[in-house]
């Protein structure tokens, strides 16, 4: 977010850059860099996908495990996702529990999946409020250049659209392995767009540089009937509701494309 | 004694490049009786040493650099600058300004945390912390242009033999280029095309460091880019 | 057509995945796979899947902690969620300090820290997916990592492990392997030197077969050394010895206060004269 310890050269020249329509990349401010999107690679995790947005990577695990249900749902399995920014990512990046911004990224994605109802979480009980599948969704960031919630949210519902999950069978209040698995079944495909203000301009996909400078932030995560499932406005400045209205249309219009390119990794 | 390999093979660290007595030059060291390479990089056998050309590398200060580099902290009359190398340098007051310095300056007017500095490497103190200077011509605050920044070890490339290189770049493109030893480049140009341009120029360069004919390839390049843009 | 052989008495003993004893798994790597650090490295060993980054020298924080007279190389291990089964927490435990910890006890004899007082060079490990045998492709990724970052090293590092499995020696143990077998000793390499730098066992064995697999680890860890290496030049499009020799121009201005050999001198730097070379593709 703009401060006082962000470069002013750097927040200089690139509002400069932006008035013209361009970015310093030579993009226009709706574009994308390029997505690179492969699933299923880790043999060993139920679900995978590696994102490459530009220079940013991300891998995420879908993970499957046995525990107990909440305590108002006790048939419904339960989905949890976490996010680790690795210190490999980035120089300033060092070991430790996640960041405020991490935690944020994970609860965005969350809230993205959990309010379209990606997952129907009744198939997953299995012994009533006692024992239920958890379905885990791991967002590993392996090198920042901005941008992190689409690129993981992307992530996210590739490597789930492509996980095979064990199934269990339940004997006596038993629960026990079986030699199978089935295909995750996604209800909804939910997706991800930051809008990043930058004085008066708005741009999509931003870098590292333009998010350190920038004002803030509107993500807006939409399903493939266009519904808008979650928002998440972050930075300490203000946007008027016209701004929130356009970022809304952003998002609509590059939420399509975002999840062809998913659809189309499986 | 015997020279082990090629001249301009590509060596990593832990290969015997020299077996008996010579000089070890850079990015070498001397074991036993023979000369090893502790970089990646290619072997260079002259007169009267061995050494190897680093293809990857940090920076290393020496005094009399010209560095480009980010203000992180103001400490009692001096900035902490970020110089990409294996410590912060120091920029103190004195040398920063012509007046003498007084506690009642307030340093923030001079620089702030994350200004961006063209400064000379005036000296490393005996804890090898590089000692800068912003006085003098050209040297300061930098107030226009963006940074790329490209391996330190390849900076000679850029620049060329006696400025070859990077005066056809400037020729062609009419920016201002100020290349800082420790891999910041700062680009200023009247155009956002022409700073393009040579920002593509550069990472080509970076990415083609090691190869041969490079000067007339970027020649072509830089002609073939403007005809693109007729 | 099916060909059958009359055996004397057991059938042919074979591993689990039908590799020979001194056969190691596939291996893999790539240089320079993360943009932001100074180097990195990317190595499949088996099925480990494994990144490796480095920055440094640099600033050390917190200064408390830096020493006056050398460098702090540090060393992080550290395993994804999902790189094993069933699913791990994100947190640090104690296996990964320890691991951490003889990592860089492995990787520090190659490295010339005297040169970077009071720097640190940070090394972080993240394992994407663990197969056994985790802590010597950590280090083999880690070694290339610091020598893609072009950090002045000694020799590369090598790491390959050697253990007991049903009574016989085998090298480079699968995560089946390690967990049913009878002991595991993950070595570390300097061929160079013939030092070894990481040496752990576990298990039961009498002290010839100890021996024994102490030396087919380190022929294992000759053979992910030749791979380090062509990993480390294949980013340049070269293998060593294809460059043909030319007369040239020397080299510009050299400095009259050159270094000499062992020098904690700075390096001088040149102003390189175009290299004569084929370009190799």
């Amino acid at each position: 977010m703009s401060n006082s310890m962000v470069s002013r050269l750097k927040r200089k020249k690139i509002d400069e850059v932006i008035k013209t329509g361009k970015r310093m990349d030579g993009r226009d401010l709706t574009q994308y860099r390029e997505w690179q999107i492969r699933t299923g690679f880790l043999e060993k995790s139920e679900g995978s996908a590696e994102v490459k947005l530009g220079k940013t990577h991300v891998v995420v695990g879908v993970k499957s495990g046995i525990g107990t249900p909440f305590e108002d749902s006790p048939d419904e399995g339960v989905m949890m996702v976490n996010a680790e920014y690795t210190p490999v990512a980035h120089p300033t990046w060092e070991p430790g529990p996640p960041p405020e911004s991490a935690i944020e990224l994970a609860r965005v994605v969350d809230r993205g999946l959990r309010a379209a109802e990606v997952l129907s979480m009744e198939e997953f009980g299995l012994v009533s409020g006692e024992k239920v599948q958890m379905v885990f969704v791991d967002l590993y960031v392996l090198n920042f250049d901005g941008n992190l919630i689409d690129a993981c949210s992307a992530g996210a519902l590739a490597a789930m659209n492509t996980a095979q999950l064990p199934e269990f069978k339940v004997n006596k209040g038993e629960v026990t392995t079986t030699d199978k698995t089935k295909k995750l079944k996604l209800r909804a495909h939910p997706i991800a767009v930051t809008v990043v203000k930058i004085g008066d301009e708005f741009i999509v996909d931003a870098t590292a540089d333009e998010e350190e400078v920038m004002d803030g932030r509107i993500t807006i995560t939409l399903d493939e009937n266009n519904n808008v499932n979650a928002i998440q406005k972050s930075g300490p400045i203000g946007f008027t509701v016209d701004e929130i209205k356009k970022c809304i249309n952003i998002a609509s219009e590059k939420a399509a494309e975002i999840r062809a390119k998913v659809m189309a990794s499986a | 004694m015997s020279a082990k390999l090629e001249e301009r093979s590509i060596v990593v660290p832990g290969d015997l490049i020299y077996e008996g007595k010579v000089r070890a030059g850079d990015n070498t060291y001397r074991d036993g009786g023979n000369v090893y390479a502790t970089k990646v990089g290619l072997v260079n056998y002259s007169k009267d040493r061995v050494s190897v050309i680093a293809l990857e590398g940090g920076y290393t200060p020496l005094v009399g650099d010209l560095v480009v580099g980010t203000v992180t902290d103001i400490e009692l009359g001096q900035w902490l600058v970020n110089i990409d190398g294996p410590g912060d340098a120091i920029l103190t007051v004195n040398e920063a300004i012509d007046k003498p310095f007084r506690t009642s300056l307030d340093m923030t007017q001079i620089l702030e945390v994350g200004d961006l500095i063209v400064a000379k490497v005036v000296d490393l103190d005996r804890n090898r912390t590089p000692v800068l200077s912003i006085l003098g011509r050209d040297l300061g605050r930098v107030h226009e242009g963006f940074v790329i920044r490209i391996t330190p070890s390849k900076i000679p490339r850029l620049i060329g033999k006696k400025g070859s290189m990077i005066n056809m770049i400037l020729k062609e493109t009419r920016c201002n280029v100020t290349i800082g030893q420790n891999g910041r480049v700062l680009i200023n140009g009247r155009s956002r095309e022409d700073e393009e341009i040579v920002e593509s120029v550069i990472h080509k360069i970076e990415a083609e460091a090691h190869t041969s004919g490079l000067t007339n390839r970027i020649q072509e390049y830089l002609k073939s880019i403007k005809e693109e843009k007729k | 057509m099916s060909k059958t052989r009359k055996r004397k008495s057991n059938k042919t003993w074979e591993r689990v995945d039908g590799r020979k004893q001194d056969e190691l798994r596939p291996i893999h790597i790539e240089s320079g796979v993360i943009p932001n650090a100074d180097g990195s490295a990317y190595i499949e060993m088996g099925r480990n899947k494994i990144i490796a980054g480095v920055y440094g020298p640099r600033e050390m924080h917190p200064k408390r902690l830096s020493k006056p007279n050398q460098g702090v190389l540090r060393v992080r291990y550290h395993m994804a969620p999902f790189s094993v089964d069933p699913r791990r927490s994100p947190a640090p435990s104690r296996r990964d300090t320890e691991i951490s910890m003889v990592m860089r006890d492995a990787l520090e004899p190659a490295m010339f820290l005297e040169r970077y007082p009071r720097s640190a060079i940070d090394v972080y490990v993240e394992i994407i997916q663990a197969d056994g045998g985790t802590r010597c492709a950590s280090i083999n990724a880690a070694a290339v990592a610091i020598a893609d970052a072009g950090i002045p090293m000694k020799d590369l590092v090598a790491a390959c492990a050697a253990g007991k499995y049903e009574g016989k020696i085998i090298v480079d143990l699968g995560d089946y392997e390690d967990k049913k077998g009878e002991s595991d000793v993950p070595v570390a390499y300097m061929p160079k030197f013939d030092q070894v730098t990481l040496l752990q066992m576990e298990g039961i064995m009498t002290r010839d077969e100890t021996e024994e697999c102490i030396k087919l680890a380190v022929e294992g860890c000759k053979k992910v050394y030749e791979i380090q290496k062509e990993a480390l030049k294949k980013k340049y499009g070269m293998i060593q010895g294809e460059a043909k020799p030319e007369p040239e121009a020397e080299a510009e201005a050299e400095p009259e206060e050159a270094p000499a050999e062992e020098t904690q001198e700075p390096e001088e730097r040149l102003d390189v004269d175009e290299p004569e070379e084929d370009e190799k593709q």
